[in-house]
């Protein structure tokens, strides 16, 4: 393995470089340089309006919904090298190797057997038997099939928030993504289904790379292996957790770490 | 200088009786509204329900004022509906779809919206017109049942399309960027989620747009309808192979307005009560749709929450 895609001696996923991108003529973020460890959970904090949901969302093109956005720079998805923002790559490839799960839990309002196997028929994956077995196994890796085994086909808005969100995750994962991005993902849960969810991150590490922005930064320093520390649309900081919340070398990071601002 | 309570008591009492005048004038509003309603529709009642029969519905309209019926102006509604139907559901719907979910934001599509916005405000006659210089002397469609129903389906166009898109804005876009993170294409978008959670709201505002339909004169007279119609245009469902038969839109047909307005401006009496009959039959043509069109709502709204 090469020098270039390895970071602290482990394998990169994904790798932003000079990263700029603009809602119209509002620069939103300014020449990103970053890279995603594969298997860990990367956390990026910063206070609000910093940029690290629009970041976030640049890695399954979101912002192609929405007219005048314009992305700049690339970001590299290894082991191939495409440029996932580039003009010539399809946003819907993207989107099928990189899954998103939003802030709020945003189930259809469909039973939750078809909720988590929306994203096969999308693939147009027909056989009963399949979509089974794989609705099945991200209910599992979702921590959430003993809980719904028995009224698969009940719908799923009559799930509590926590077990919503957790569907939601199930559905990311029914796909194999090779990254999952978390956007806020317990900012509207309660404490106990946030710690359900938060175990869950950790334990989704071990198969898929993780990339999670969060407001709460006892979240971050918990669960995550890396953080970055972004401010008005610029990296300010990026290390291993702990170091950036002991040791920040950067007074910006140190005063939102310890509260002073944000 | 504080007021004493006996300042206060009487300044409440004060604000009470301007209260009290609103709700006043409110209510001998509504009231009016009710009571003409209920007078119109009670005379109605009246007038027409002795002649309301099994044999109203299957007679041919007559000299006679006692053996005149509506067989061929609810038949020809009918037909007309169908035509209607046919041709506004799919522009409309898919006009409404278009415009929400495929088209760019810019300078043109606003003008679009508000032209559309526009022709649902057109007098009903002008789409008469138009019809008139397009289907039938143009296309050469003819006095028919196909001409009148293209011109309802213009004058309901608007409607459909503004009530396809009030629906399709209801839907948060939390559930587009869902499917669109699962890596769905934009129909698929629109086939698994767009158009299943909005199809109430689209049901209902193409009912309502239908009943509107159904009450219009105007554009039917323009494009020509025949005011006494003896015979039933050919039926569209055949014992033979290939079952369906398309004569029936190139026949001459009259509509319910038409057959009651050609009773109303008879001088005698009689015509006048199977005008009054033909309206209640009408009128309850209407109530029905309008009460699916909220049952519909009513259902989907219980089904899908945001």
């Amino acid at each position: 393995m090469s020098t270039k895609t390895k970071q602290f001696n482990e394998i990169i996923k994904a790798e932003a470089k000079n990263l700029n991108f603009y809602y119209g003529d509002f620069h939103a973020l300014k020449g990103l340089d970053f890279k995603v460890s594969e298997k860990k959970v990367t956390a990026l904090i910063g206070p609000s309006g910093c940029g690290k949901t629009t970041f976030l969302r640049c890695f399954n093109r979101m912002h192609d919904l929405y007219p005048n956005n314009r992305y700049e720079g690339e970001i590299l998805m290894y082991p191939d090298e495409i440029n996932i923002v580039g003009d010539n790559i399809d946003p819907i490839e993207v989107r099928m190797r990189i899954s998103m799960v939003f802030q709020k839990p945003n189930p259809f309002p469909k039973t939750i057997y078809e909720n988590v196997a929306y994203g096969l028929r999308v693939r147009g994956i027909r056989g009963k038997d399949i979509i089974d077995e794989r609705v099945e196994k991200s209910l599992r890796g979702a921590a959430l099939w003993d809980e719904v085994k028995d009224r698969l086909h009940e719908h799923a808005f009559n799930m509590s928030g926590g077990q919503q969100q957790r569907l939601c995750i199930a559905r990311a994962l029914a796909t194999d993504p090779e990254i999952l991005l978390f956007d806020e993902p317990t900012s509207a849960l309660d404490p106990i289904a946030t710690s359900k969810v938060e175990e869950l991150i950790v334990e989704l590490k071990k198969v898929l790379t993780i990339l999670i922005v969060t407001h709460n930064m006892q979240q971050a320093a918990r669960i995550s292996d890396y953080t970055a520390f972004m401010y008005v649309g610029e990296l300010v900081e990026f290390g291993d957790t702990d170091t950036i919340f002991t040791a920040p070398t950067q007074k910006l990071t140190e005063e939102y770490i310890t509260g002073r601002f944000g | 200088m504080k007021e004493t309570l006996q300042e206060l008591k009487k300044k409440i009492a004060k604000r009470k009786f301007y209260n009290k005048i609103f709700a006043f004038i409110g209510f001998i509003s509504t009231t009016v509204g009710i009571i003409l309603l209920a007078v119109l529709f009670i005379d109605l009642a009246i007038d027409g329900a002795q002649r309301i029969s099994y044999k109203f519905f299957t007679s041919f309209p007559s000299r006679f004022p006692e053996e005149a019926g509506i067989l061929s102006a609810w038949v020809g509604t009918c037909l007309v509906m169908i035509v209607t139907a046919a041709a506004a559901v799919p522009l409309g719907v898919g006009a409404g779809i278009y415009l929400e979910e495929y088209a760019k934001k810019n300078w043109f599509t606003n003008l679009i919206e508000i032209n559309i916005n526009n022709l649902a405000g057109v007098p009903s006659i002008i789409y008469g017109l138009l019809a008139l210089g397009l289907f039938v002397y143009f296309f050469n469609f003819g006095e028919s049942v196909l001409t009148g129903g293209l011109a309802l389906a213009l004058l309901i166009l608007p409607i459909v399309i503004m009530a396809t898109r009030e629906a399709i804005r209801a839907i948060p876009n939390s559930m587009r960027e869902a499917a669109y993170a699962l890596g769905a294409t934009k129909w698929q978008t629109v086939k698994d989620h767009i158009i299943p959670y909005s199809i109430g709201g689209i049901l209902t505002g193409i009912i309502i747009g239908m009943s509107r339909a159904i009450g219009e004169t105007a554009p039917i007279i323009t494009v020509g309808a025949l005011t006494f119609i003896a015979f039933l245009p050919p039926s569209p469902i055949e014992p033979e192979f290939p079952f369906l038969n398309f004569k029936w839109l190139m026949a001459p047909f009259t509509v319910m307005p038409i057959q009651m307005f050609n009773w109303v401006s008879r001088p005698q009496q009689a015509f006048h009560l199977n005008a009054a009959a033909a309206g209640i039959v009408l009128l309850v043509m209407t109530l029905l749709m309008n009460a699916l069109a909220i049952y519909i709502r009513y259902k989907f709204r219980k089904k899908i929450k945001w």
